[in-house]
């Protein structure tokens, strides 16, 4: 049977097989694409494209979806009321199923079908990569919840990519926050702080927490870190008890500090924590009684927008799923408040003044989000209170935002 | 000295832990000189089984802990039915590389069935704290001591005193004597996978009462740090493992109480590795003449 196929056969097969996977390869990215019926029947030149890029699909969908949903809800809202300028924006969808490099092939090919401004991407590494490519364009882009600091600004080279923008707090920031709300709000000057050692969320808002805790005139008595897996931490705690503090940052996430919570009672350490964002899902973790009078900050806390939590509940027939939803939203509001500015000087969409426009437009703005009201620092993020968690029975609701 | 008893008592109820698993490894090895690396795992099944039982069918921490205790028996029984006997002949290397294809599937398994996510454990009692002096005790830590003394006097008393034991001791001894001798090995060595892990499994109840959580991999770890405790102490020795398994706690926390807590496991297997050069006996193996 070999003999039979020839090598010219052979080639030919080759190539069509090979043709064949370069146009599997084209209709799976296309099919990815869905086109958004919003605005769909307004006629050319009187819309303005707008794209959200976000993993639909894949491990980390479940807040591309709650990002994307968000940002759709806006923008819906804001047709429904009448476009921008009497325009109708319309939305082109495109999944990157949390892979950079598919990321980066959605925003070149929404770039050409004509987007003059960008919601998206959604986690850290994908949005890096459309960050670098967004540059050439000249792109004003909003991530929803990617929280590096090198997605708006490279520390290398000290340069704040001018056209990118987030709706997210930073994780630094987070720290920040938290020391002032223990220092100020809470009244502790001596504290003490567990977080896990190489973990870039977990060492960044400790170390902001430990610095601005001690700006502020407070004392931090101990600082204790442990390694990845660990599941023993008397020892850490035992190390502060000993020290004496009245309260401890916990800046880690919930499975960590149920098992720190659990084991703080066991060796007598019976002071309130406080966290992060890390620790939004802890109830399940912990006891009414150890997490008694502990607080955590967030992004964003049940009951903080309930115009926002109603009408994503009418539109999707269910709750929001998780915090990404209002930051997704807030950062739709964020891009039509950019592109608002643009319209109002006349430019027509998708030029290039157009894109600065905008771009000038989000960066002097004052945005009223679901997320609370913000503008945007030197290095393009916002400036905005916190969620402030406390726990009533086990539960988690919201104390105020700070 | 607060601080320093306190972490004293931490060491010790953590070493009692690795004490008991330690317990598990060491008479396996001394009957067939296996390395069950499964060992650890059967603990993450220990954990498990709890939950299922408090979290999931509502019983009582009494049925809780002998649900523990009997799934850990019936698995490393039927562990050594499936995996180790078909290879009783086999080269030794055979039989690590099972145990340690057991080990991945009892994790893989649990990651199936119970998600990769961390399961909490409810609390089997209410927990204390007592003050003495001005030194903390919890009732947990008092509760694990005092368990881990007594598995250790009952399980002495079962290898010296009795019939079983005996037998245990002459199929360690040389297995072919004792067959001829009338001894039934492959009941005497089921019977020490059973005692092994019923062991693990009053260890898998301790160790969620002060580390209430249940992960698929919990056992890895755990049974490494516990590997190293027979080491120390001389594999195949019953108080040797007590001796390493608490050295190894005490060892841990002190590491961390002097801030080092990020040198925690390397200081753990560097003692491994200086054992293992200098003393590879522990401090209670016998020598024992490679049969020519």
């Amino acid at each position: 049977m070999k003999k039979l196929i020839s090598r010219r056969q052979f080639l030919a097969a080759a190539g069509v097989a090979a043709a064949a996977s370069v146009l599997t390869a084209c209709g799976s990215s296309s099919s990815s694409t869905a086109g958004s019926a919003a605005g769909s029947t307004a006629a050319a030149g009187s819309t303005i494209k707008v794209g959200v890029l976000a993993p639909l699909t894949g491990d980390v969908s479940n807040y591309g979806i709650a990002v994307a949903n968000g940002a759709q809800l806006y923008l819906d809202q804001v047709n429904a009321a009448g476009g921008i300028n009497g325009k109708q924006i319309e939305v082109i969808t495109m999944d990157e199923q949390g892979d950079a490099t598919q990321a980066v092939t959605c925003f070149t090919q929404m770039c050409d079908q004509g987007i003059t401004g960008l919601i998206g991407d959604v986690t850290t590494g994908p949005t890096l990569a459309v960050v670098a490519e967004s540059q050439d364009y000249n792109m004003p882009m909003v991530t929803a919840s990617a929280t590096a600091q090198a997605v708006t600004y490279d520390a290398e080279t000290d340069t704040v990519y001018a056209n990118v923008f987030r709706t997210t707090f930073t994780d630094p920031y987070q720290g920040v926050k938290m020391a002032d709300y223990a220092y100020e709000k809470l009244g502790y000057r001596k504290a003490a702080v567990i977080f896990q050692k190489g973990a870039d969320y977990n060492e960044g808002l400790a170390e902001n927490v430990e610095l601005e805790f001690a700006a502020n005139g407070g004392e931090i008595v101990a600082s204790e870190s442990y390694s990845e897996g660990d599941v023993d931490f008397k020892t850490q705690l035992t190390t502060i008890l000993g020290k004496a503090p009245e309260v401890v940052f916990c800046p880690n996430y919930y499975e960590d500090v149920g098992q720190i919570l659990s084991q703080a009672a066991d060796v007598g350490l019976d002071v309130p924590f406080l966290g992060g964002d890390g620790w939004d899902g802890v109830s399940d973790y912990a006891t009414a009684d150890q997490l008694d009078g502990c607080y955590f900050c967030a992004n964003y806390a049940v009951g903080a927008a309930p115009e926002f939590e109603s009408a994503y509940e009418e539109k999707y027939g269910e709750s929001y799923p998780n915090g990404f939803a209002p930051l997704g939203y807030d950062a739709a509001v964020t891009l039509c408040y950019g592109l608002e500015a643009a319209e109002a000087a006349g430019l027509e969409a998708g030029t290039d003044e157009y894109k600065q426009a905008v771009i000038d437009g989000i960066k002097n703005g004052e945005i009223k989000g679901a997320t609370g009201t913000f503008t945007f620092d030197d290095h393009n993020d916002p400036v905005k209170t916190a969620a402030i968690l406390t726990f009533e029975a086990g539960a988690a609701v919201l104390k105020e935002q700070y | 000295m607060t601080v320093f008893f306190s972490q004293l008592i931490n060491g010790l109820s953590l070493g009692s832990i690795y004490a008991l698993i330690a317990l598990g490894y060491s008479m396996v090895y001394g009957i067939i000189l296996l390395l069950n690396f499964a060992h650890g795992d059967i603990i993450m099944v220990g954990a498990y089984a709890s939950w299922v039982a408090m979290n999931q069918l509502g019983l009582g921490p009494v049925t809780a802990v002998c649900a523990s205790i009997i799934s850990c028996t019936l698995l490393g029984v039927i562990i050594e039915k499936i995996a180790y006997t078909p290879l009783r002949g086999a080269p030794r290397i055979s039989l690590l590389i099972t145990a340690i294809g057991v080990s991945f599937f009892l994790e893989y398994s649990a990651e199936l069935v119970f998600g990769s996510g961390a399961k909490v454990i409810p609390a089997y009692f209410e927990s204390k704290v007592f003050r003495i002096g001005s030194v903390n005790l919890s009732l947990t830590a008092i509760i694990t001591l005092l368990v881990t003394v007594a598995s250790m006097l009952v399980l002495t008393f079962l290898v010296q005193q009795t019939k079983l034991g005996k037998a245990m001791r002459a199929v360690s001894e040389d297995m072919d004597a004792a067959r001829l001798m009338g001894i039934n090995v492959n009941s005497t060595i089921s019977f020490t996978f059973a005692v092994g892990s019923a062991l693990a499994g009053i260890g898998s109840v301790l160790y969620c009462c002060s580390y209430p959580q249940a992960t698929p991999t919990m056992g890895s770890m755990l049974g490494l740090k516990a590997f190293v405790a027979a080491v120390l102490g001389g594999i195949g020795s019953i108080p040797g493992a007590m001796i390493g398994g608490i050295a190894i706690g005490l060892c841990e926390c002190f590491v961390s109480a002097i801030g080092l807590s990020a040198w925690k496991d390397a200081v753990t297997f560097a003692i491994l590795i200086v054992v293992l050069l200098v003393k590879p006996t522990g401090f209670l193996g016998r020598k024992v003449q490679e049969k020519v």
